[in-house]
């Protein structure tokens, strides 16, 4: 081998060893530097067992057209509504929402909540690639906003468009609902007060519309309320076996 | 009579190699610019919102990535098919689709809600998310086809070049369908759940991925004065038609499915008839220019010889192929969720039954070109230091049965 070839080749070496270093550090650094913290999915007071299922009923026929008492009691118990000052209408998150519909042949209409359907078979947890998304055993569908990484993957994979992602920095949050600039965030059933034995914020707010309740037990009240009269899964078609079940659509 | 083929690394030393790493390296500064803004910011500064929660990024994201796996399958040809003609081209082949890659998959990361999670992507996995298969895939591809261009170049290790070029093959077919399955598998939206995305995308990246090629192929022999002769461009640009025909066969039944189902007819009338810009989209960029013009332009008796409208057709196919993800991702997220059936949506307190919009921040458009930037840097130095260009890929050079001149 020639010797100008020879020097070329060393510059090389040295040029690509200098590369695979510096390449090397910018793609290491910012792990060292992270804390990766596990967050469990059962409240450190009180284990959550799958001998429960927590479930919503609403009976649309109670639901006055006008009406958004779940939907503001939503927003005082979690914080979301109104801190978002520069995110658009598009953009701002929802947690529940009031939607008013028509039946197209009939022109039946009804207004009722939407929200996190808690699902038994949650597609946003099938898709979700780093676990993130789950459900806990007594069947609330949570997002661990520890190991999010803002993908939006749940958001393009559910049915009922639940999910919101904060698309700015958060000040002022309620202890118990944590949110987060880059993560996604739903309904959480108000897992807070579910955990300490009370009923989510929108079912106190509005009890002659929401049945809140424990599916599997037969005497509850929300048991009793689905046996006596019909109620129906929205999108049953997909077979998801929601924990939300609505009468009178 | 068999041929010996040397590759050298470029001069990389005049004014227009420099003005080119300058260029690359400015649009990359200002992508990186544009990522810091978004992500100090939060998203609330790109076009994206809770309605259509994948823009921009994630058309030249997907582009990257299914063209990558598509710049493969020139290598491939030559190793798994054995056509000799291709064998030359096998090289660049292989680094053209490890930059595309990794151009597409930092547009990717970047715009995540949370980029500095990247360790938490890569260490938590959901075995059940075609999403966290993607990340083996993606990285598994790259970690392949280094190996398989190492047996490439390396003379020693040239016996087992065959086995190599084989499992990437086989890996890249099985990472392209995972990249349609992330649209294949949502149940929910009523432009995707279609088993047909799958296959759909796989030749989509056959025609995106030879269309870069084919443009990456003329600029450099083109930029380096070396000869590049008809047998290479006319076998390519042939194969570029065929490519493309089977696009258009592929989105011909995946429409044709959806009318036949009525319950498909709301999305197939936004898409195809009043959906204003996807329907324009679609029609004009889509399949008119990005489809037939470069269909008829590369088998034309005069135009396909002709080495600048062979170069149209390929930049018209990439053309089109920005237009087909736009349609697909933007469109598809645009129509409405069918959240109530058989009813319509009078009011919601969060947009439902409302076509989404979507218009494209510069923050998300400069993070999308930095990523193509990234992806040709990354070809520039490496032809710069490393042996991937042959001397001469002359006709006489690469074909044994060249008609001398």
């Amino acid at each position: 081998m020639s010797e100008p070839s020879t020097l070329a080749d060393a510059a090389r070496r040295n040029f690509l060893a200098k590369a695979g270093v510096a390449t090397g550090a910018a793609v290491m650094a910012p792990g060292l530097f992270l804390s990766v913290s596990t967050a469990s999915a059962r409240p450190a007071d009180q284990p959550v067992t799958s001998e429960k299922r927590w479930g919503i009923l609403v009976d649309t026929t109670k639901c006055a057209s006008d009406c958004n008492d779940c939907v503001t009691a939503c927003e005082n118990e979690n914080g979301w509504g109104s801190s978002e000052p520069n995110s658009s209408a598009e953009q701002k998150a929802h947690w529940i929402r009031s939607v008013k519909i028509r039946n197209k042949s009939t022109g039946f209409t009804k207004t009722l909540p939407m929200m996190c359907q808690h699902c038994e078979h949650p597609p946003c947890v099938d898709v979700c690639p780093t676990g993130a998304s789950f459900r806990r055993a007594d069947g609330i569908v949570l997002v661990d906003k520890h190991i999010c990484i803002g993908c939006r993957y749940c958001m393009m994979a559910c049915p009922y468009k639940a999910r919101s992602f904060v698309h700015e920095a958060l000040h002022d949050q309620k202890p118990w609902a944590p949110r987060g600039k880059g993560t996604v965030e739903s309904c959480t059933m108000c897992d807070h007060l579910v955990d300490k034995g009370e009923k989510p914020a929108c079912v106190q707010a509005c009890s002659s519309a929401l049945t809140f309740g424990d599916l599997y037990d037969e005497n509850s009240e929300i048991s009793q309320a689905m046996k006596a009269k019909d109620s129906v899964e929205i999108r049953a078609d997909l077979d998801l076996n929601t924990g939300v079940r609505y009468r009178g659509i | 009579m068999k041929l010996t083929m040397n590759y050298r690394e470029t001069e990389g030393s005049s004014t227009g190699f420099w003005v080119l790493v300058g260029g690359l390296a400015l649009l990359i500064a200002l992508a990186g610019g544009a990522t810091l803004f978004m992500e100090h910011e939060g998203h609330y500064v790109t076009g994206m919102n809770n309605q259509i929660v994948w823009g921009m990024p994630h058309v030249f994201a997907i582009f990257l990535i299914v063209a990558a796996s598509g710049a493969l399958n020139v290598a491939s040809i030559g190793t798994v098919f054995g056509k000799p003609l291709y064998k030359p081209l096998g090289r660049l082949s292989g680094l053209l689709a490890v930059a595309l890659l990794l151009g597409g998959l930092v547009v990717l990361v970047l715009d995540l809600g949370r980029p500095d999670r990247l360790i938490v992507a890569m260490t938590y996995y959901n075995f059940k998310s075609i999403f966290a298969w993607n990340i083996i895939l993606y990285n598994g591809f790259i970690a392949i086809t280094v190996v398989y261009l190492w047996m490439m170049m390396e003379r020693r290790m040239n016996k087992y070049y065959r086995p190599a070029g084989f499992v990437a093959f086989v890996w890249r077919l099985i990472l392209t369908t995972g990249t349609g399955s992330i649209f294949g598998f949502l149940v929910a939206r009523q432009a995707y759940d279609a088993a047909i995305l799958a296959p759909m995308f796989v030749i989509m990246s056959f025609a995106y991925g030879l269309a870069v090629f084919i443009l990456v192929l003329m600029a450099s022999y083109n930029w380096t004065q070396r000869p590049l002769g008809d047998a290479i461009v006319r076998r390519l640009k042939n194969l570029l038609g065929v490519f493309i025909a089977a696009v258009l066969y592929f989105v011909t039944v995946y429409h044709l499915t959806n009318l036949y189902a009525t319950e498909h007819h709301g999305v197939e009338r936004f898409i195809l008839l009043d959906g204003g810009i996807y329907t324009k989209l679609f029609w004009i960029v889509q399949i008119g220019l990005g489809s037939l013009l470069p269909l008829a332009m590369l088998y034309h008796p005069t135009l396909g010889k002709s080495r600048p409208a062979i170069a149209t057709a390929a930049a018209l196919v990439i053309v089109g192929a920005f237009a087909q993800l736009y349609v697909i991702l933007i469109g598809g997220q645009a129509y409405p969720l069918e959240i109530f059936p058989g009813y319509e949506v009078l009011s919601s307190g969060f947009f439902d039954g409302q076509i989404g919009t979507y218009s494209p921040s510069i923050w998300e458009i400069t993070l999308g070109v930095g990523g193509v930037a990234l992806a040709l840097m990354i070809v520039t130095i490496a032809v710069r230091v490393l042996r991937f260009l042959p001397e001469t890929l002359a006709d006489a050079a690469v074909d044994p049965h060249a008609p001398v001149s």
